[in-house]
Protein backbone atom coordinates (compact mmCIF):
# COMPACT_ATOMS: atom_id res chain seq x y z
CA UNK A 1 0.00 0.00 0.00
CA UNK A 2 2.58 2.48 0.94
CA UNK A 3 4.66 2.20 -2.33
CA UNK A 4 1.58 2.65 -4.04
CA UNK A 5 0.99 5.80 -2.56
CA UNK A 6 4.62 6.81 -2.92
CA UNK A 7 4.29 6.45 -6.89
CA UNK A 8 4.35 9.76 -8.66
CA UNK A 9 1.52 10.59 -10.54
CA UNK A 10 2.44 10.36 -14.94
CA UNK A 11 2.59 14.29 -15.97
CA UNK A 12 -0.27 14.00 -18.02
CA UNK A 13 -2.57 11.55 -15.41
CA UNK A 14 -6.37 12.02 -15.22
CA UNK A 15 -6.34 14.00 -12.39
CA UNK A 16 -3.62 16.32 -13.89
CA UNK A 17 -5.63 17.09 -17.11
CA UNK A 18 -8.99 17.86 -14.70
CA UNK A 19 -6.69 20.72 -13.75
CA UNK A 20 -6.96 22.28 -16.95
CA UNK A 21 -10.10 21.09 -18.51
CA UNK A 22 -12.51 21.61 -15.41
CA UNK A 23 -11.68 25.51 -15.11
CA UNK A 24 -12.69 25.56 -18.78
CA UNK A 25 -16.26 24.13 -17.68
CA UNK A 26 -17.51 22.99 -14.32
CA UNK A 27 -15.14 25.14 -12.39
CA UNK A 28 -14.77 28.52 -14.85
CA UNK A 29 -13.38 30.87 -12.78
CA UNK A 30 -15.65 33.90 -14.00
CA UNK A 31 -19.34 31.65 -14.79
CA UNK A 32 -19.01 29.81 -11.32
CA UNK A 33 -16.33 31.04 -9.29
CA UNK A 34 -17.67 34.62 -10.32
CA UNK A 35 -13.87 35.66 -10.03
CA UNK A 36 -12.31 38.29 -12.56
CA UNK A 37 -14.98 40.03 -13.45
CA UNK A 38 -13.93 43.40 -13.39
CA UNK A 39 -11.10 42.88 -16.07
CA UNK A 40 -14.10 40.82 -18.08
CA UNK A 41 -16.05 43.88 -18.05
CA UNK A 42 -12.62 46.45 -18.93
CA UNK A 43 -10.72 44.69 -21.78
CA UNK A 44 -13.78 42.86 -23.54
CA UNK A 45 -15.06 45.91 -26.31
CA UNK A 46 -12.47 44.40 -28.83
CA UNK A 47 -11.27 40.81 -29.28
CA UNK A 48 -7.75 41.46 -29.94
CA UNK A 49 -7.14 43.14 -26.21
CA UNK A 50 -9.16 39.96 -24.61
CA UNK A 51 -6.91 37.60 -26.26
CA UNK A 52 -3.32 39.49 -25.25
CA UNK A 53 -5.05 39.94 -21.61
CA UNK A 54 -5.70 36.07 -21.89
CA UNK A 55 -2.43 35.38 -22.80
CA UNK A 56 -0.76 37.65 -20.11
CA UNK A 57 -2.75 35.68 -17.98
CA UNK A 58 -2.19 32.89 -18.53
CA UNK A 59 1.87 33.26 -18.26
CA UNK A 60 1.98 35.41 -14.87
CA UNK A 61 -1.23 32.66 -13.10
CA UNK A 62 1.01 29.67 -14.60
CA UNK A 63 4.32 30.90 -13.37
CA UNK A 64 3.11 32.41 -10.52
CA UNK A 65 1.36 29.28 -9.15
CA UNK A 66 5.17 27.53 -9.85
CA UNK A 67 6.85 29.87 -7.94
CA UNK A 68 3.79 30.04 -4.99
CA UNK A 69 4.41 26.18 -4.36
CA UNK A 70 7.87 26.31 -4.57
CA UNK A 71 8.04 28.67 -1.80
CA UNK A 72 4.77 27.28 -0.07
CA UNK A 73 6.73 25.56 3.07
CA UNK A 74 8.45 28.92 3.48
CA UNK A 75 5.75 31.21 3.61
CA UNK A 76 4.25 32.05 7.10
CA UNK A 77 0.59 32.24 7.08
CA UNK A 78 0.34 35.69 8.42
CA UNK A 79 2.49 37.04 5.99
CA UNK A 80 1.59 34.80 2.90
CA UNK A 81 -1.03 37.85 1.14
CA UNK A 82 2.14 39.91 1.20
CA UNK A 83 4.45 37.37 -0.12
CA UNK A 84 1.69 36.33 -2.91
CA UNK A 85 1.04 40.34 -3.87
CA UNK A 86 4.57 40.28 -4.25
CA UNK A 87 5.14 37.34 -5.86
CA UNK A 88 2.18 38.50 -8.97
CA UNK A 89 3.60 42.09 -9.11
CA UNK A 90 6.90 41.34 -9.99
CA UNK A 91 6.01 38.73 -12.66
CA UNK A 92 3.39 41.49 -13.85
CA UNK A 93 6.30 44.29 -13.96
CA UNK A 94 8.34 41.56 -15.53
CA UNK A 95 6.20 41.14 -18.65
CA UNK A 96 5.57 44.92 -18.78
CA UNK A 97 8.94 45.68 -19.30
CA UNK A 98 9.58 42.52 -21.39
CA UNK A 99 6.69 44.07 -23.92
CA UNK A 100 8.10 47.25 -23.74
CA UNK A 101 10.98 46.51 -24.85
CA UNK A 102 10.44 43.36 -27.25
CA UNK A 103 6.72 44.32 -28.32
CA UNK A 104 6.18 47.84 -28.13
CA UNK A 105 3.13 47.73 -30.28
CA UNK A 106 1.36 45.08 -28.46
CA UNK A 107 2.02 47.00 -25.34
CA UNK A 108 0.78 50.38 -26.15
CA UNK A 109 -2.47 48.56 -26.93
CA UNK A 110 -2.57 46.80 -23.84
CA UNK A 111 -1.82 49.91 -22.06
CA UNK A 112 -3.47 50.30 -18.42
CA UNK A 113 -4.74 46.41 -18.36
CA UNK A 114 -1.32 44.88 -18.02
CA UNK A 115 -1.05 46.75 -14.75
CA UNK A 116 -4.59 45.49 -13.42
CA UNK A 117 -3.63 42.01 -13.95
CA UNK A 118 -2.17 42.48 -10.51
CA UNK A 119 -5.40 43.13 -9.10
CA UNK A 120 -7.34 40.41 -11.00
CA UNK A 121 -8.74 38.22 -7.77
CA UNK A 122 -8.43 34.74 -9.74
CA UNK A 123 -4.76 34.71 -9.90
CA UNK A 124 -5.03 35.76 -5.45
CA UNK A 125 -7.80 32.91 -5.41
CA UNK A 126 -5.48 30.31 -7.20
CA UNK A 127 -2.43 31.31 -4.97
CA UNK A 128 -4.93 30.36 -1.79
CA UNK A 129 -6.59 27.83 -2.81
CA UNK A 130 -4.49 25.74 -4.66
CA UNK A 131 -0.55 26.37 -5.30
CA UNK A 132 -0.15 26.66 -1.19
CA UNK A 133 -1.11 23.52 -0.73
CA UNK A 134 0.19 21.86 -4.01
CA UNK A 135 3.44 20.66 -5.79
CA UNK A 136 4.92 22.64 -8.70
CA UNK A 137 3.87 20.72 -11.54
CA UNK A 138 0.00 20.47 -10.79
CA UNK A 139 -0.04 24.19 -9.58
CA UNK A 140 1.00 24.88 -12.73
CA UNK A 141 -0.95 23.04 -14.62
CA UNK A 142 -4.25 24.87 -12.64
CA UNK A 143 -3.19 27.92 -13.17
CA UNK A 144 -2.67 27.54 -16.96
CA UNK A 145 -6.28 25.70 -16.67
CA UNK A 146 -7.74 28.44 -14.96
CA UNK A 147 -5.98 31.50 -17.31
CA UNK A 148 -7.98 29.52 -20.06
CA UNK A 149 -11.07 28.67 -18.35
CA UNK A 150 -11.21 32.72 -17.57
CA UNK A 151 -9.72 33.71 -21.23
CA UNK A 152 -12.50 31.32 -22.68
CA UNK A 153 -15.16 33.59 -21.17
CA UNK A 154 -13.58 36.63 -22.24
CA UNK A 155 -12.93 35.78 -26.00
CA UNK A 156 -16.51 34.77 -26.41
CA UNK A 157 -18.01 38.44 -24.52
CA UNK A 158 -15.21 40.30 -26.72
CA UNK A 159 -16.71 38.59 -29.60
CA UNK A 160 -20.33 39.57 -29.06
CA UNK A 161 -19.34 42.91 -27.96
CA UNK A 162 -17.36 43.59 -30.80
CA UNK A 163 -19.70 42.15 -33.22
CA UNK A 164 -23.04 43.71 -32.43
CA UNK A 165 -21.05 47.33 -31.40
CA UNK A 166 -18.89 47.98 -33.54
CA UNK A 167 -20.23 45.29 -36.64
CA UNK A 168 -16.33 44.06 -36.39
CA UNK A 169 -14.50 40.84 -35.82
CA UNK A 170 -10.73 41.00 -34.91
CA UNK A 171 -11.11 44.79 -36.25
CA UNK A 172 -12.13 43.05 -39.85
CA UNK A 173 -15.70 45.14 -40.51
CA UNK A 174 -17.89 41.67 -41.26
CA UNK A 175 -21.30 43.17 -40.98
CA UNK A 176 -20.46 46.24 -43.66
CA UNK A 177 -18.86 43.38 -45.77
CA UNK A 178 -22.15 41.64 -46.11
CA UNK A 179 -24.33 44.57 -46.45
CA UNK A 180 -26.08 44.79 -43.28
CA UNK A 181 -25.97 48.44 -43.41
CA UNK A 182 -27.69 49.04 -46.26
CA UNK A 183 -31.11 47.86 -45.21
CA UNK A 184 -31.14 50.14 -42.35
CA UNK A 185 -28.95 47.52 -39.58
CA UNK A 186 -27.52 49.74 -36.73
CA UNK A 187 -24.40 49.12 -34.69
CA UNK A 188 -26.11 48.64 -31.02
CA UNK A 189 -23.76 51.09 -29.21
CA UNK A 190 -25.03 49.84 -25.82
CA UNK A 191 -22.61 46.94 -26.39
CA UNK A 192 -19.24 48.82 -26.17
CA UNK A 193 -20.72 50.58 -22.90
CA UNK A 194 -19.48 47.71 -19.65
CA UNK A 195 -22.52 47.13 -18.41
CA UNK A 196 -23.56 45.08 -21.43
CA UNK A 197 -20.14 42.55 -20.56
CA UNK A 198 -22.25 41.71 -17.30
CA UNK A 199 -25.28 41.17 -18.96
CA UNK A 200 -23.17 39.07 -21.50
CA UNK A 201 -21.38 37.05 -19.02
CA UNK A 202 -25.24 36.25 -17.25
CA UNK A 203 -26.17 35.12 -20.59
CA UNK A 204 -23.30 32.72 -20.21
CA UNK A 205 -23.97 31.76 -17.15
CA UNK A 206 -27.42 31.00 -17.71
CA UNK A 207 -27.04 28.95 -20.68
CA UNK A 208 -23.86 26.64 -18.96
CA UNK A 209 -26.38 25.78 -15.76
CA UNK A 210 -29.35 24.95 -17.88
CA UNK A 211 -26.60 22.39 -19.55
CA UNK A 212 -24.72 21.50 -16.80
CA UNK A 213 -27.73 20.80 -14.14
CA UNK A 214 -25.69 20.25 -11.40
CA UNK A 215 -24.29 23.63 -10.74
CA UNK A 216 -28.15 25.28 -9.99
CA UNK A 217 -28.08 25.39 -6.48
CA UNK A 218 -31.00 24.09 -4.36
CA UNK A 219 -32.44 26.42 -1.94
CA UNK B 1 5.78 27.76 14.08
CA UNK B 2 7.37 30.60 12.09
CA UNK B 3 8.60 33.37 14.62
CA UNK B 4 8.94 37.10 13.98
CA UNK B 5 12.48 36.96 13.81
CA UNK B 6 11.75 34.55 11.09
CA UNK B 7 9.32 36.82 9.12
CA UNK B 8 11.44 39.86 9.32
CA UNK B 9 14.23 38.03 7.79
CA UNK B 10 12.05 36.28 5.15
CA UNK B 11 10.39 39.54 3.77
CA UNK B 12 13.37 41.50 3.77
CA UNK B 13 15.55 38.50 1.82
CA UNK B 14 12.46 39.03 -0.57
CA UNK B 15 12.08 42.57 -1.01
CA UNK B 16 15.93 42.91 -1.57
CA UNK B 17 15.51 40.00 -4.07
CA UNK B 18 12.57 41.37 -6.18
CA UNK B 19 14.03 44.96 -6.04
CA UNK B 20 17.68 43.64 -7.80
CA UNK B 21 15.57 41.42 -10.34
CA UNK B 22 13.30 44.39 -11.48
CA UNK B 23 16.17 46.95 -11.25
CA UNK B 24 18.51 44.96 -13.30
CA UNK B 25 15.92 44.57 -16.02
CA UNK B 26 14.81 47.86 -16.40
CA UNK B 27 18.43 48.93 -16.36
CA UNK B 28 18.95 46.70 -19.26
CA UNK B 29 16.09 46.90 -21.29
CA UNK B 30 15.79 50.80 -20.99
CA UNK B 31 18.16 51.34 -24.34
CA UNK B 32 16.26 49.35 -26.11
CA UNK B 33 12.39 50.95 -24.94
CA UNK B 34 14.37 54.22 -24.87
CA UNK B 35 14.85 53.38 -28.86
CA UNK B 36 11.37 52.32 -29.20
CA UNK B 37 9.74 55.89 -27.93
CA UNK B 38 12.29 57.70 -30.50
CA UNK B 39 10.92 55.41 -33.39
CA UNK B 40 7.26 55.50 -32.20
CA UNK B 41 7.72 59.53 -32.02
CA UNK B 42 9.23 59.68 -35.39
CA UNK B 43 6.41 57.16 -36.89
CA UNK B 44 3.79 59.38 -34.99
CA UNK B 45 5.11 62.56 -37.12
CA UNK B 46 5.37 60.53 -40.02
CA UNK B 47 2.08 58.98 -39.91
CA UNK B 48 0.84 63.11 -39.30
CA UNK B 49 2.69 63.92 -42.91
CA UNK B 50 0.58 60.19 -44.41
CA UNK B 51 4.00 58.51 -44.65
CA UNK B 52 4.44 54.69 -43.50
CA UNK B 53 7.38 54.15 -41.55
CA UNK B 54 8.67 50.89 -40.06
CA UNK B 55 10.73 50.24 -37.12
CA UNK B 56 14.00 50.34 -39.38
CA UNK B 57 13.22 52.77 -41.53
CA UNK B 58 11.71 55.47 -39.34
CA UNK B 59 14.75 57.30 -39.13
CA UNK B 60 16.05 57.18 -42.61
CA UNK B 61 12.63 58.25 -43.81
CA UNK B 62 12.46 60.96 -41.00
CA UNK B 63 15.75 62.42 -42.41
CA UNK B 64 14.47 62.66 -45.95
CA UNK B 65 11.06 64.97 -45.32
CA UNK B 66 11.72 66.60 -42.53
CA UNK B 67 14.33 69.26 -43.73
CA UNK B 68 14.45 72.03 -40.51
CA UNK B 69 13.19 71.69 -37.06
CA UNK B 70 12.90 75.18 -35.29
CA UNK B 71 12.02 75.98 -31.57
CA UNK B 72 9.62 78.75 -30.87
CA UNK B 73 9.24 80.96 -28.12
CA UNK B 74 5.85 82.23 -26.60
CA UNK B 75 5.62 85.82 -28.16
CA UNK B 76 6.67 83.69 -31.84
CA UNK B 77 9.82 84.57 -32.19
CA UNK B 78 12.50 81.76 -33.78
CA UNK B 79 15.22 81.09 -30.87
CA UNK B 80 16.27 77.46 -32.44
CA UNK B 81 16.96 76.33 -35.97
CA UNK B 82 18.28 72.75 -36.62
CA UNK B 83 18.63 71.76 -40.36
CA UNK B 84 20.67 68.80 -42.35
CA UNK B 85 21.96 67.24 -38.89
CA UNK B 86 23.13 70.80 -37.12
CA UNK B 87 22.33 73.12 -34.43
CA UNK B 88 22.45 76.27 -36.11
CA UNK B 89 20.76 78.31 -33.45
CA UNK B 90 20.06 77.65 -29.96
CA UNK B 91 20.72 75.25 -27.31
CA UNK B 92 18.43 72.36 -27.73
CA UNK B 93 17.35 70.50 -30.28
CA UNK B 94 13.76 71.17 -31.01
CA UNK B 95 13.19 67.70 -31.61
CA UNK B 96 14.29 67.06 -27.86
CA UNK B 97 12.42 69.49 -26.18
CA UNK B 98 10.05 68.25 -23.62
CA UNK B 99 6.70 68.71 -24.53
CA UNK B 100 5.13 67.93 -21.20
CA UNK B 101 7.23 70.16 -19.15
CA UNK B 102 6.95 73.06 -21.10
CA UNK B 103 2.89 73.10 -21.57
CA UNK B 104 3.48 73.14 -17.78
CA UNK B 105 5.80 76.58 -17.87
CA UNK B 106 2.78 77.51 -20.01
CA UNK B 107 0.20 76.59 -17.82
CA UNK B 108 2.40 78.34 -14.38
CA UNK B 109 2.91 81.59 -16.38
CA UNK B 110 6.54 81.32 -17.33
CA UNK B 111 8.68 81.32 -20.63
CA UNK B 112 8.44 78.52 -22.93
CA UNK B 113 9.69 76.64 -26.02
CA UNK B 114 7.76 74.64 -28.51
CA UNK B 115 9.08 72.54 -31.35
CA UNK B 116 7.84 73.14 -34.91
CA UNK B 117 8.90 70.61 -37.95
CA UNK B 118 9.01 72.11 -41.29
CA UNK B 119 8.61 69.18 -43.85
CA UNK B 120 8.93 69.23 -47.59
CA UNK B 121 6.62 66.55 -49.69
CA UNK B 122 6.93 66.88 -53.50
CA UNK B 123 8.21 70.62 -52.78
CA UNK B 124 4.90 70.94 -50.91
CA UNK B 125 5.85 72.83 -47.43
CA UNK B 126 4.29 71.04 -44.78
CA UNK B 127 4.15 72.10 -40.71
CA UNK B 128 3.61 69.56 -38.67
CA UNK B 129 2.48 70.20 -34.91
CA UNK B 130 3.48 67.95 -32.36
CA UNK B 131 0.97 67.73 -29.41
CA UNK B 132 0.44 66.72 -26.06
CA UNK B 133 -3.03 66.36 -23.41
CA UNK B 134 -4.60 64.83 -21.13
CA UNK B 135 -7.04 61.76 -21.62
CA UNK B 136 -9.23 59.92 -18.71
CA UNK B 137 -6.57 57.43 -17.65
CA UNK B 138 -3.47 59.29 -18.90
CA UNK B 139 -1.50 61.38 -21.25
CA UNK B 140 -2.74 61.92 -24.93
CA UNK B 141 0.06 62.63 -27.57
CA UNK B 142 -0.02 63.35 -31.21
CA UNK B 143 0.69 65.21 -34.35
CA UNK B 144 -0.96 67.96 -36.70
CA UNK B 145 0.68 68.35 -40.19
CA UNK B 146 -0.93 71.55 -42.08
CA UNK B 147 -0.56 72.49 -45.59
CA UNK B 148 1.70 75.78 -46.73
CA UNK B 149 -1.03 78.33 -45.12
CA UNK B 150 -1.07 76.84 -41.87
CA UNK B 151 -4.34 76.71 -41.80
CA UNK B 152 -5.61 73.38 -43.58
CA UNK B 153 -5.20 70.17 -42.09
CA UNK B 154 -3.07 67.30 -44.23
CA UNK B 155 -2.69 64.46 -41.96
CA UNK B 156 -3.70 63.59 -38.40
CA UNK B 157 -2.09 60.96 -35.81
CA UNK B 158 -3.22 60.56 -32.22
CA UNK B 159 -1.92 58.10 -29.60
CA UNK B 160 -2.57 57.86 -26.07
CA UNK B 161 -0.98 55.70 -22.89
CA UNK B 162 -3.88 54.52 -21.08
CA UNK B 163 -7.11 55.38 -22.70
CA UNK B 164 -9.99 52.38 -22.89
CA UNK B 165 -9.62 49.61 -25.35
CA UNK B 166 -12.11 49.78 -28.03
CA UNK B 167 -13.68 53.51 -26.31
CA UNK B 168 -10.87 56.26 -25.51
CA UNK B 169 -8.32 53.86 -27.30
CA UNK B 170 -10.29 54.57 -30.40
CA UNK B 171 -8.68 58.15 -31.51
CA UNK B 172 -5.27 56.33 -31.93
CA UNK B 173 -7.10 54.53 -35.14
CA UNK B 174 -7.08 56.01 -38.86
CA UNK B 175 -10.81 56.75 -39.04
CA UNK B 176 -10.34 59.25 -36.23
CA UNK B 177 -7.46 60.80 -37.28
CA UNK B 178 -8.29 60.73 -41.10
CA UNK B 179 -11.44 62.88 -39.98
CA UNK B 180 -9.59 65.68 -39.28
CA UNK B 181 -7.89 66.06 -43.05
CA UNK B 182 -9.13 69.05 -44.89
CA UNK B 183 -10.76 70.80 -41.87
CA UNK B 184 -9.30 74.54 -40.80
CA UNK B 185 -8.14 75.90 -37.31
CA UNK B 186 -8.51 79.37 -38.47
CA UNK B 187 -12.13 81.62 -39.39
CA UNK B 188 -12.45 83.59 -42.32
CA UNK B 189 -11.03 86.45 -40.53
CA UNK B 190 -7.74 84.25 -40.01
CA UNK B 191 -8.88 84.19 -36.27
CA UNK B 192 -8.18 80.80 -34.19
CA UNK B 193 -10.82 78.44 -33.83
CA UNK B 194 -9.22 75.34 -33.18
CA UNK B 195 -10.89 72.12 -34.38
CA UNK B 196 -13.40 70.62 -31.93
CA UNK B 197 -14.25 67.01 -31.54
CA UNK B 198 -18.05 67.18 -31.47
CA UNK B 199 -20.06 64.49 -29.27
CA UNK B 200 -23.25 63.80 -31.37
CA UNK B 201 -21.76 64.30 -34.82
CA UNK B 202 -19.92 67.26 -36.36
CA UNK B 203 -23.07 67.50 -39.15
CA UNK B 204 -24.98 68.50 -36.15
CA UNK B 205 -23.08 72.21 -36.14
CA UNK B 206 -23.86 74.85 -38.57
CA UNK B 207 -22.52 75.07 -41.56
CA UNK B 208 -20.07 77.37 -41.65
CA UNK B 209 -18.79 75.25 -38.54
CA UNK B 210 -18.54 72.20 -40.13
CA UNK B 211 -14.85 72.95 -41.28
CA UNK B 212 -13.67 73.51 -37.53
CA UNK B 213 -15.30 69.63 -36.11
CA UNK B 214 -15.10 66.21 -36.47
CA UNK B 215 -17.02 62.86 -35.11
CA UNK B 216 -16.39 62.34 -31.10
CA UNK B 217 -16.17 58.60 -30.43
CA UNK B 218 -19.29 57.01 -28.68
CA UNK B 219 -18.05 55.79 -25.19
CA UNK B 220 -14.88 57.73 -24.90
CA UNK B 221 -16.26 61.08 -24.04
CA UNK B 222 -13.79 62.19 -21.47
CA UNK B 223 -10.90 61.59 -24.05
CA UNK B 224 -12.74 63.19 -26.94
CA UNK B 225 -12.81 66.36 -24.63
CA UNK B 226 -9.10 65.77 -23.66
CA UNK B 227 -8.76 65.77 -27.90
CA UNK B 228 -10.46 69.14 -27.70
CA UNK B 229 -8.62 70.71 -25.12
CA UNK B 230 -4.95 69.30 -26.38
CA UNK B 231 -5.68 71.17 -29.58
CA UNK B 232 -6.37 74.22 -28.35
CA UNK B 233 -3.76 74.25 -25.71
CA UNK B 234 -1.05 73.15 -28.10
CA UNK B 235 -1.91 75.32 -31.53
CA UNK B 236 -2.60 78.58 -29.90
CA UNK B 237 0.89 78.75 -29.22
CA UNK B 238 1.85 78.73 -32.56
CA UNK B 239 -1.05 82.18 -33.73
CA UNK B 240 1.90 84.68 -33.36
CA UNK B 241 4.40 82.40 -34.90
CA UNK B 242 2.07 81.89 -37.73
CA UNK B 243 1.24 85.58 -37.71
CA UNK B 244 4.50 86.83 -37.97
CA UNK B 245 5.50 84.25 -40.66
CA UNK B 246 2.64 83.04 -42.97
CA UNK B 247 1.47 85.14 -45.65
CA UNK B 248 -2.09 83.83 -45.95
Amino acid sequence: MSAELKEKDPMFSLKNRRLVSAPLNRDNPITVQVLGICSALAVTAKMEPAVVMALSVIFVLGMGNVVISLLRKTIAPRIRIIVQLTVIATLVILVDEFLKAYAYNVSKQLSVFVGLIITNCIIMGRFEAFSMANKPWPSFLDGVGNALGYGLILVIVAFFRELLGSGSIWGYPVLEKIGLYHIGYENNGMMILPPMALILVGIIIWVQRSRVRELIEKN
Amino acid sequence: MFSNRYIFIYSSVMVIIVAALLSTTSLLLQPRQQKNKTIAKIQGMLAAMNVEATFNDAEELYATYVKTELAIDQDGEVVGIYRNGTLEKGTVRPFDIDLKKELYNKKMGRPFLIPLFIAENHSNTMYVVPLRGVGLWGPLYGNITFGPGFDVVVGAQFSHDKETPGLGAEISTNEFASQFIGKKILDDNGRFTSIKVVKGGAATLPADQQVHGVDAISGGTITSNGVNTMLADCLENYMSYIQKNITR
